[in-house]
């Protein structure tokens, strides 16, 4: 199997759609001439032109609410976010328009449209740089939240995204861009609402979602080596539909729960979840529900202090240790 | 609220002409079919509110539309509130000969007229209703614009689309709801247009060209902007009209989408329908101008120009190049169109004689009703008589009375539809649809 960066799995994508169906188109800043800010359209403007890529002035506001209504009538925007962090200027358009005129209109309306782009801390680029908004954007009934963690999934579940009826928020990772990883050629769909058991174990279920997937099999490997505990590590990979059914079926198996998250704490996704297990897992558990999450301040800019900011291995490793 | 900003902001400039002399370009370049009379023929400006008394000041000081003598010395041209009929129509053109109206049959219209009134008589039912406690919400009354939204259902040739905001049953009607389905949805029982989950604010009917009814100020802007986006897309030779009032013009949001609407050269026609007040601050109490709302698009090179909305001849002759432009030339325009609502902003505006005085309200509803100029004008050409005018007048009343005993007979909406139209996918029982847990209440 070809072996491919996370970016190259999402260009695959959008190259995949595009060529299927023509309602499909791209816009953003700089998606097309300039081949997006972090090179995932590149040559995509070359290859498909200006009416199917296009680039948008920074009204994010604008773009946003000019897909709505373009889906609205049937098109299948996706619309690209240089930042999620972005799209607290168009909020309104995201949660009022592509969130409620379905319900508002009794069904009369569907807004099949994808807004994508990475939402991730870790950068050194300061606070408003660095928003994980998957927690409040499912929030929103009526909207959808992916968050891939690796290059197969990211390419699966974009193709999904492009082709589900509803408006799917889809969230990347720059610091996931260049990971490379296996992604078949050709078109293939990974369903939303589906999670993944990254890695099999017995002893802890470690859930999480995005780059904090990663952190996650990093203290697993750690855990066992060193411990010889074996975590289970769940992939959430969609926020909203949830796959409930995976993360009960690994605590039941493992009777222990960390979650990792690089959400804030406060109502994050992790947050859920553990509400989920309090309702629903709580007969299972041998230990208290644990949290690994971001740290609760805006994200700093000082590198060293940031990386402190985010969960890593040693710190999912030290909350692991403390459940037993 | 925007009054406590401009209380104790800066008194306005506009009530020293002095100051402004000079200041204001004559801008002629892009209007179309002479609107700058109208413009010309605004009233006189209310003199700025004194700082320490906003209401005191706007209810001592209607808009003096008699005292035209003014209007000469104001330097700002603003079209709000319009010159009433009485002024206009010495400078006016004959509009009725207009291209677009000259090929009008009588049918149509009567047609105008009948849909008038029924947006009329549909709303004053729906107030019985509402101050009787039958509804909640909120209730914006069009009452009074009528001529604007019915002038431009009739002008959309079943590719245009169009698209306003909360103040919305006027267009819901004028493009062919019913009047069952948007009374029910007002009582919000199960039978209502968007099933009882919109309310007064939120009417949709795509299969009409008619993408809602939005409650928040200004978001329907880009949403117009995208209509017409996929209107060119498709290449389908229609356009957008998307409609926002005298205070919408202010979101961020409008200024960006004229900027697009040019960039991308969209169909679409921005029109707003300046009724002089954004709830109870009138236009110069919240929009900083040089000539007109509508001039602002001058920035953007986006062609704009002004008209009277009473006649509704003026408005179709209007309206009626500017879309045709939007759909041949893909030129995106705004018009900015002079009306009036003779309700509160809605019906819970506890403030609506407050910001500006009951002789106002009067005058418009002497001198500018768009249903009275209308029926004046029918009766001129020998279209219609006064018993015509009375028989549609009462079938309008019978048809909102039976609206009103249907919503009242209507079920309210079953309690599992609160989980149905949230997911295209959940709806349909596809299998994404069915694939992990989408709603997280037990
Ligand atoms: C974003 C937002 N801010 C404020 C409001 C409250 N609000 C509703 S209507 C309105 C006045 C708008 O006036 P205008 O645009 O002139 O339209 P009109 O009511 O005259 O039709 C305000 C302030 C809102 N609905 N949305
Ligand atoms: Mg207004």
């Amino acid at each position: 199997m070809p072996v491919i960066t996370y970016r190259q799995a999402l260009n695959d994508a959008f190259a995949e759609e595009l060529s299927r169906d023509e309602n499909v188109f791209l816009m953003g800043e700089e998606v097309a001439q300039y081949n997006g800010a972090y090179k995932v359209t590149e040559g995509l403007w070359q290859k498909f032109g200006s009416k199917r890529v296009i680039d948008t002035p920074i009204s994010e506001a604008a773009f946003l609410g000019m897909g709505v209504g373009a889906a609205m009538m049937g098109l299948r925007p996706v619309v690209e976010l240089m930042f999620w962090s972005f799209a607290y200027v168009g909020l309104d358009q995201i949660i009022n328009n592509a969130g409620c005129i379905r319900y508002m209109s009794g069904g009369l309306i569907n807004v099949p449209m994808v807004i994508r782009g990475p939402a991730n801390g870790g950068t050194n680029v300061g606070a408003t740089h660095s928003h994980t908004p998957e927690n409040f954007l499912a929030n929103t009934p009526g909207l959808k939240v992916v968050c891939p963690a690796t290059p197969y999934d990211a390419k699966g579940l974009m193709i999904s995204s492009i082709r589900d009826n509803d408006t799917v928020c889809f969230m990347e990772n720059t610091l996931l861009y260049g990971d490379l990883g296996e992604v078949p050629d050709g078109a293939y769909t990974i369903p939303l609402g589906v999670a993944e058991v990254k890695r099999e174990g017995i002893d802890v279920s470690l859930i999480a979602h995005g780059r904090a997937v990663l952190t996650s099999l990093a203290a697993a490997e750690i855990l066992s080596a060193e411990h010889g505990i074996e975590a289970e590590v769940v992939d959430l990979r969609s926020i909203r539909p949830l796959d409930e059914e995976t993360i009960l079926n690994s605590v039941a198996k493992t009777h222990r729960a960390v979650l990792v998250d690089e959400n804030k704490p406060f109502c994050g996704v992790s947050s859920q979840i553990a509400a989920l297990l309090a309702e629903q897992a709580f007969d299972e558990l041998d230990a208290p529900v644990l949290r690994v999450t971001a740290l609760d301040a805006p994200a700093i800019y000082s590198m060293p202090l940031e990386k402190l900011q985010l969960p890593d291995a040693q710190v999912v490793v030290a909350k692991v240790l403390s459940s037993f | 609220m925007a009054r406590t900003l401009s209380l104790s902001s800066k008194p306005k400039k506009s009530a020293s002409p002095s100051k402004k002399k000079g200041v204001r370009p004559v801008i002629t370049k892009k209007v179309t079919k002479a609107p700058a009379k109208t413009a010309n023929k605004a009233p006189a400006k209310k003199a700025a509110p004194k700082k320490s008394d906003v209401k005191a000041v706007a209810a001592k000081k209607p808009a003096p539309l008699s005292k035209a003598p003014k209007a000469a010395k104001v330097t700002k041209a603003v079209v709000k509130p319009a010159a009433p009929v009485s002024k206009v129509s010495k400078t006016s053109t004959d509009w009725s000969k207009d291209p677009f109206n000259a090929k009008l049959k009588p049918a149509e219209k009567i047609g105008f007229l009948r849909e008038m009134l029924r947006i009329r008589r549909f709303e004053q039912q729906a107030l019985k209703h509402y101050n009787n406690g039958a509804m909640g919400g909120f209730l914006h009354l069009y009452i009074g614009q009528e001529s604007v939204a019915v002038g431009t259902a009739s002008l959309m040739n079943g590719k245009d689309e169009i698209i306003t905001a909360y103040r919305d049953h006027g267009h819901a009607l004028a493009v062919g709801m019913g009047m069952d389905e948007c009374m029910a949805e007002l009582f919000g029982k199960g039978t209502g247009c968007s099933k009882g989950k919109g309310g007064s604010m939120h009417f949709f009917a795509p299969d009409k060209h008619y993408w809602g009814g939005h409650g928040i100020v200004g978001g329907q802007a880009p949403l117009g902007m995208g209509l017409a986006f996929a209107l060119k897309y498709k290449g389908l030779k229609g356009c957008a009209v998307a409609f926002l009032g005298d205070g919408a013009v202010n979101q961020g949001v409008f200024s960006e989408c004229l900027n697009m609407a040019a960039l991308f050269e969209l169909p679409v026609v921005f029109v707003i329908e300046n009724n002089g007040y954004s709830m109870g601050t009138s236009l110069e109490r919240s929009s900083a101008i040089r000539h007109s709302l509508a001039s602002r698009a001058e920035g953007f090179d986006v062609d704009w120009s002004l008209c009277g909305g009473f006649d509704l001849y003026e408005l179709r002759a209007n309206l009626g190049a500017v879309m045709e432009k939007a759909r041949t030339k893909f030129r995106p325009h705004v018009l900015e169109v002079s009306t009036y609502r003779y309700y509160g902003h809605s019906v819970a505006d506890a403030n609506a004689k407050k910001y500006r005085s009951p002789e106002e309200i009067e005058r418009y509803k002497t001198e500018c009703d768009p249903i009275t100029l209308w029926e004046k004008q029918l009766l001129k050409e020998k279209v219609i008589t006064e018993a015509g005018i009375e028989k549609i007048n009462a079938e309008a009343k019978a048809e909102a009375a039976a609206a009103a005993d249907f919503a009242i007979a209507s079920p309210w909406p079953s309690e599992e539809s609160i989980f149905e139209d949230i997911y295209h996918e959940v709806d349909h029982q596809t299998e994404a649809g069915q694939t992990g847990r989408h709603f997280f209440s037990e």
